[in-house]
């Protein structure tokens, strides 16, 4: 692993989105810095994705600024994102893995090793030959994983990586999740699974109408919700 | 009525005159779609990803010359290759580069329209991720291309089809020279028109048997590596 790099803090000052008369992100101020995951919950629609691409620079913001260890306009070298329905490249779990090594410009000699050690991570080292886009859901959002974890990113955004995956899978997940935010990788995740997010956040940002209505440690948030809507939200009330 | 028992002789008699055509029509074809490959692919590739003024009027261009007259393309190419044309003085016409030629420029927007097409929905599908890997435009096209590559047999088949029972054309520029520039479907219409039928229904015995030959072969390619990558 290479040492964090100067990625982080990445500070959101203002951001809005626009998209035509719709707004998806209202003046968002947030910071990201290393550390446990930051999970972002809110309902469908509350601008959670679009934050995530806004973080990886995949979106530019309308309005406001985003910086990467306080620079703007840096390019996604070390920063990877896995959607929440991830495209399979058509070729073997390896040579997905190979590609993304690749894409990083890591030395063609350290690939067969590395994709090897990547798989191995997401337990599918057995599936390495196996046609990418003939694996299960899970597997596929675990390859997806390691294809970002090839990156070798300071931070990496997950995208509702375990929705519609059954409990074993979802469970890989979280594992392979829990072991990237150890390796001093900033994990930062959305989700609306409230389970999820109790198992896996140290941070939580929640996002309701484009907007944040509450940023808090995980354990005060779930023990002692600071607003309306986080209340509604965790009481598992409709938040519309 | 022609005699199928004399054509079907003639086919199993290995006769040199027949197998000369054979070859010829299997060289100039051939060749046409290698020459269109390495033209329209890169081309289609180039529109799909590329965002331009006038793009939307560069596709339905490429789709409608995609119905190019194959008579249309010979005259052209016979202006073009003539001894007054512009190309005169590299004296290929009624050569077999003539016909090339002309199966070339007949050929290269069926796989430039069919590349366009096919790139551009699985950008649809990849955009995120190669923009996320922060791919540059060349490692992007390359991606596209090879994962796009069992779907590109197809095109490559649409244009060998279109080379191999193509008349009009490479009649023109060609001029059926017997022994030189005779292919499969230029001896047909030669023989159907002195009366030998039954050479006439040997050829196109086997234009029909290589046609089918090819196809298969590429089918089985293409699901052999469909199941290895998906």
């Amino acid at each position: 692993m290479r040492a964090p790099s100067s990625e982080l803090p990445i500070v959101f000052d203002g951001v809005t989105v626009t998209a035509g008369p719709v707004t998806i992100l209202d003046r968002i101020a947030l910071t990201l810095a290393s550390g446990a995951p930051t999970v972002l919950i809110g309902p469908n629609g509350s601008g959670k994705s679009t934050l995530l691409r806004v973080a990886m620079g995949l979106l530019a913001p309308s309005r406001g600024r985003i910086t990467w260890g306080g620079l703007e306009n840096v390019p996604p070298l070390r920063r990877a994102i896995v959607f929440q329905r991830p495209a399979m490249l058509r070729r073997s779990a390896a040579a997905n893995v190979r590609f993304a090594l690749r894409a990083a410009g890591i030395p063609r000699a350290e690939h067969a090793r590395r994709t090897g050690e990547l798989l191995e991570l997401v337990g599918l080292g057995h599936l390495a030959d196996r046609a990418a886009r003939r694996l299960s859901g899970g597997e596929q959002q675990r390859l997806a994983l390691a294809r970002a974890i090839a990156r070798d990113p300071a931070a990496l955004f997950l995208d509702e990586p375990t929705a519609s995956l059954d409990p074993t899978a979802t469970k890989a997940v979280e594992d392979i999740i829990r072991a990237v935010s150890e390796r001093n990788i900033k994990v930062v995740m959305a989700t609306h699974d409230l389970g999820e997010a109790r198992r896996l956040a140290g941070d939580i940002v929640m996002l309701h109408r484009g907007r944040i209505v509450e940023t808090a440690a995980a354990a005060s948030f779930f023990e002692m919700p600071q607003t309306a809507e986080a209340r509604t939200f965790l009481a598992g009330e409709l938040l519309v | 009525m022609p005699n199928d028992a004399t054509a079907l002789q003639l086919v199993l008699s290995g006769d040199p005159a027949l197998f000369a055509i054979v070859r010829l029509s299997l060289y100039v074809s051939l060749s046409a779609v290698v020459l269109a490959a390495l033209i329209g692919i890169p081309l289609g590739a180039l529109v799909a990803l590329t965002k331009f003024p006038g793009r939307q009027g560069v596709i339905v261009l490429l789709n409608a010359l995609m119905g190019l007259p194959p008579v249309v393309v010979g005259l052209a190419v016979y202006l073009a290759l003539s001894r007054s044309g512009p190309l005169g003085a590299f004296g290929l016409l009624f050569t077999p580069g003539a016909m090339i030629i002309a199966q070339t420029v007949l050929v290269t927007p069926i796989i430039a329209a069919l590349t366009r097409q096919t790139i551009e929905d699985l950008w649809i599908e990849y955009r995120d991720e190669l923009t996320a890997m922060n791919l540059g435009p060349l490692g992007r096209v390359t991606a596209l291309i090879w994962d796009a590559r069992f779907s590109l047999v197809t095109a490559l088949l649409a244009g060998f089809g279109r080379a191999a029972a193509e008349v009009g054309a490479i009649i023109i520029v060609g001029g059926n020279i017997e022994g030189f520039t005779r292919t499969m479907t230029t001896a047909i219409a030669l023989e159907t028109s002195k009366g030998d039928l039954p050479l006439a229904v040997g050829l196109g015995l086997v234009l029909i048997a290589i046609v089918i030959a090819v196809n298969a072969l590429a089918w089985t390619a293409r699901r052999a590596g469909e199941r290895l990558a998906g």
